[in-house]
């Protein structure tokens, strides 16, 4: 054997060679979710010219807006290996509370910090089942996304509670011809974005996500991070649903009926690994408006409401299928 | 050898094997002759549980020939190997804890229907015939849960001769047993030998193959460079083989200033698991901590490391006791745990290895919370270059290394938190010969900068090479303390035997 070989091989016991930056960069599941957006948006402008409208894409989104939100938070949950499928229970609970706390006469102020303590307390209940009970995630927030929605069915019943004239239409206020719930969006996007990649909050999500048991002989503190991820949600959640009653201009208890399933849907087709460890929060972006331009762009062409389910699911499948495949292919 | 048929049981020509592009195995031809004990031996990586696997059905071939009795056969999956009467042994063997030892032997052998009566009275009287060949009394209705990892062997042992398999491959089988057991293991394997079966036998154990083996394969990087009779070959020439080069002379003893008592444990105890531990490492010094797998050596680590801490007893540090309940404590009073399982509770497999590197020290890499990417990089690129890591870049996942890399680079972690107090859990378990040398001179030179090292091995020259005290566990107690001068290997291993088997064997 030449000096040559030997070195190759050597090397090749050692560590597989690196990828080419080029297939770094585009075998990534966001280069996907980017990709199908840019395909929904060319085939939904065929079907209908509103889409070369900005606006009216923008208004589209604002039906999602709450829900895309907590996806965020949501995202990097499961990055941490954990999941809160509660959320959307949450948003309805905490924005009963607080439209039922201001109808009975209690101080708009007061009624809000209600409704987000309501939220913290939710995401409380959670960590404390998921963190000191050890009990899993998933089974866990199916509980209490049970409990939430149910509790909120005590207190509304089933009448809608109406908030004051003033509270209404966040979606029709503008800054900078931007509605504010997707300014919420946009900004709570690179806020998060840049906690998860740049700080070591984020970094140790990942690595938690990767393997909890490494991360605790790391001394990182696994416990006190989930706690603050499921608080964040708590809260972000009750933001939402608060966000939700201002658009809505009316409260009952199945305010955000399902919608722990889009917030999974922006999640997955933004490529974030459902067992964790991998995703980020430009995948959720990217997805959530693709899943906006999908939804609008169906109605638009006149879909049946049961074909479009369809091709939600359809698109949900397809997703895993290719995030796993890429994830797969890259990682060893 | 058999002299009955000469036509081999196995022939394999050509056998290469690739994953994602890294060839692992290149054209190996090789013959496995009936009633043969065969070692394949080699450093890790070198490919020979490949070629294991490969026979096994785990593996597809990526290219290459099976003949079994002189007919091509194609081992597309562990079932058809079972079919065909190939079994691969597990180290650690793989099987349903919950179902009965008899339940175990007949699993995979589904020739009746999905809905069909399961004969259990017919199964426990097959499984007591197979245990009373084999000569070892376990209880076949009792779970396998709670079997020793030596009877656990036997089961599937037994499960391979239930299918009448024709090639049984053990996967460095002696590792998990106590040398009793070993002896068992072997006198099996003779029997089986002389029935006319062939085995494979994979050990890193040069000893037991002489023991043991009729002929031996060496692979080394993926080839296969000679297939002997043992008696042909010393074991200088075995190990000149595997590494192909001569082997330095890599057991230094280090010599450095032993100073004040680091690390003091007293009365440390977990029910069930340790009782009354005391010991205590200087700095500069390096104690070793032996015994046997199963004998605590790590659950005493991991609750001085405030993984799992310890009921009762005291720890302290530089002189000071110390509450140490979760690691962040022990780490924040200068303490760094390499642990035994890398890939459980090292590595971050999917994550760069710059990541996994600065890991354990987010204050230095980012003093505000905020990841100076330059900073940390430069770290990770010092750390690759003072402990030699083998890398294409420290961006790469470090799932894509080698495991004495993937090793390295968790020593490198642990380092960068500057402790004065380093626990060492098997650190040098599953890595080639040439790295450990490497790892020896490392773990020397960290004792000479004054750290205090405690040294978890299982392996007697390790310990005896490296340590200034050894220390020995049986049981969940200790049981002897040794000085460099005085311990050899029977006095380690006279001590780390359970007590009920000396009782035995002093009858």
């Amino acid at each position: 054997m030449s000096a040559a070989d030997t070195t190759r091989n050597i090397a090749g016991r050692e560590a597989a060679p690196p990828r080419p930056l080029l297939h770094v960069i585009l075998v990534r599941p966001e280069t996907m979710t980017l990709a199908l957006l840019i395909l929904a948006v060319i085939v939904a402008s065929q079907l209908s010219p509103f889409f070369l409208d900005i606006n009216y894409i923008l208004r589209s989104f604002t039906l999602s807006a709450e829900f895309a939100i907590v996806a965020l938070v949501f995202t990097m949950v499961i990055i941490a290996g954990e999941i809160d499928l509660s959320p959307a229970a949450n948003m309805a609970l905490s924005a009963c509370l607080f439209a039922w706390a201001q109808a009975s006469g209690i101080p708009m102020p007061v009624a809000i910090l209600i409704g987000l303590a309501a939220g913290l307390a939710m995401g409380a209940l959670n960590a404390f089942m998921v963190i000191a009970l050890q009990l899993p995630s998933i089974i866990v927030t199916i509980g209490t996304l049970t409990l939430y929605r149910g509790l909120a069915q005590i207190i509304a019943g089933d009448k809608s509670i109406r908030v004051p004239d003033w509270f209404i239409g966040i979606d029709k206020v503008l800054v900078l011809g931007i509605p504010v719930p997707v300014v919420i969006f946009v900004v709570v996007s690179l806020l998060l974005g840049l906690i998860l990649a740049g700080t070591i909050f984020g970094r140790q999500i990942y690595q938690i996500g990767t393997n909890e048991v490494a991360a605790r002989y790391a001394g990182i503190r696994t416990r006190r991070i989930k706690l603050v991820l499921f608080l964040l949600m708590g809260l972000v959640a009750a933001v939402a649903g608060m966000m939700t009653a201002s658009r809505l201009g009316s409260v009952r208890y199945d305010l955000g009926l399902g919608g722990e399933l889009q917030m999974v849907l922006m999640a997955m087709l933004g490529g974030t690994y459902i067992f964790g460890g991998r995703g980020t929060i430009l995948g959720t972006f990217l997805a959530a408006w693709l899943l906006v331009v999908v939804s609008t762009g169906m109605t638009v062409a006149n879909l049946l409401p049961a074909i479009q389910l369809t091709v939600l699911g359809v698109l949900l499948i397809v997703a895993i299928i290719a995030t796993n495949f890429i994830y797969s292919r890259t990682q060893r | 050898m058999s002299e009955a048929d000469a036509t081999p049981l196995i022939s394999a020509r050509d056998i290469s094997k690739s994953f994602a592009g890294v060839e692992v195995l290149r054209g190996v031809d090789l013959d496995l002759m009936k009633g043969e004990i065969h070692a394949l031996l080699g450093e890790n990586g070198a490919g020979k549980s490949t070629f294991a696997k490969i026979l096994a059905g785990v593996h597809l071939p990526t290219r290459g020939t099976l003949a079994l009795n002189g007919q091509p056969v194609e081992v597309t999956n562990p079932v058809v190997a079972q079919k065909l009467g190939i079994t691969l042994i597990h180290q650690e063997p793989i099987s349903f804890p919950d179902l009965s030892v008899a339940e175990n032997l007949v699993l995979g052998r589904s020739e009746d229907g999905w809905f069909s009566k399961v004969p259990w009275a017919e199964m426990t009287r097959e499984a007591h015939r197979y245990m009373d060949l084999l000569g070892v009394h376990i209880d076949v209705t009792r779970p396998m849960r709670g079997l020793s990892i030596a009877d656990q062997q036997m089961v599937e042992i037994a499960r391979a001769l239930a299918s009448d398999s024709r090639l049984i491959i053990m996967d460095e089988p002696t590792a998990p047993l106590t040398p009793r057991e070993v002896e068992t293991l072997f006198g099996i394997a003779r029997r089986l030998r002389d029935e006319g079966r062939t085995i494979i036998f994979i050990s890193h154990r040069l000893e037991e193959v002489r023991a043991l083996c009729d002929r031996v394969t060496i692979f080394r990087d993926g080839d296969k460079i000679a297939t002997d009779t043992i008696g042909n070959l010393s074991d200088a020439d075995i190990i000149r083989l595997m590494i192909g080069r001569p082997l330095k002379e890599y057991m230094h003893k280090h010599s450095a200033t032993i100073g004040d008592v680091a690390l003091e444990v007293q009365g440390l105890t977990l029910p069930g698991v340790f009782y009354d531990i005391g010991f205590s490492v200087r700095h500069g010094e390096i104690v070793g901590l032996g015994g046997l797998v199963g004998a605590g050596r790590t659950d005493v680590a991991r609750a001085i490391f405030g993984v799992a801490p310890a009921e009762s007893g005291t720890v302290k540090v530089n002189g000071k006791a110390a509450e140490i309940e979760k690691p962040e404590d022990a780490i924040a009073l200068g303490l760094a745990f390499v642990p035994e399982d890398r890939a459980v509770a090292g590595i971050f497999r999917t994550l760069p290895v710059e990541q996994n590197i600065t890991a354990a020290i987010p204050g230095k890499i980012a003093p505000a919370g905020i990841i100076r990417r330059a900073v940390e990089k430069s770290l990770a690129q010092d750390a690759v270059k003072k402990l030699r890591i083998r890398l294409a870049s420290v961006k790469q996942p470090i799932g894509e290394l080698s495991g004495g890399n993937q090793q390295k680079a968790i020593l490198a972690r642990w380092l960068l938190a500057d402790p004065s107090i380093l626990i060492l859990d098997e650190p040098t378990r599953g890595i080639d010969i040439g790295v450990k040398a490497e790892f020896y001179d490392m773990i020397g030179e960290l004792a000479a900068q004054g750290r205090a090292i405690l040294l978890i091995s299982s392996e007697m020259p390790e310990l005896l090479a490296l340590c200034d005290r050894i220390l020995v566990m049986a049981e969940g107690r200790l049981t002897a303390e040794l000085s460099r001068a005085e311990a050899n290997q029977e006095k380690i291993m006279s001590a780390a035997v359970p007590r009920s088997q000396r009782v035995e064997e002093a009858a």
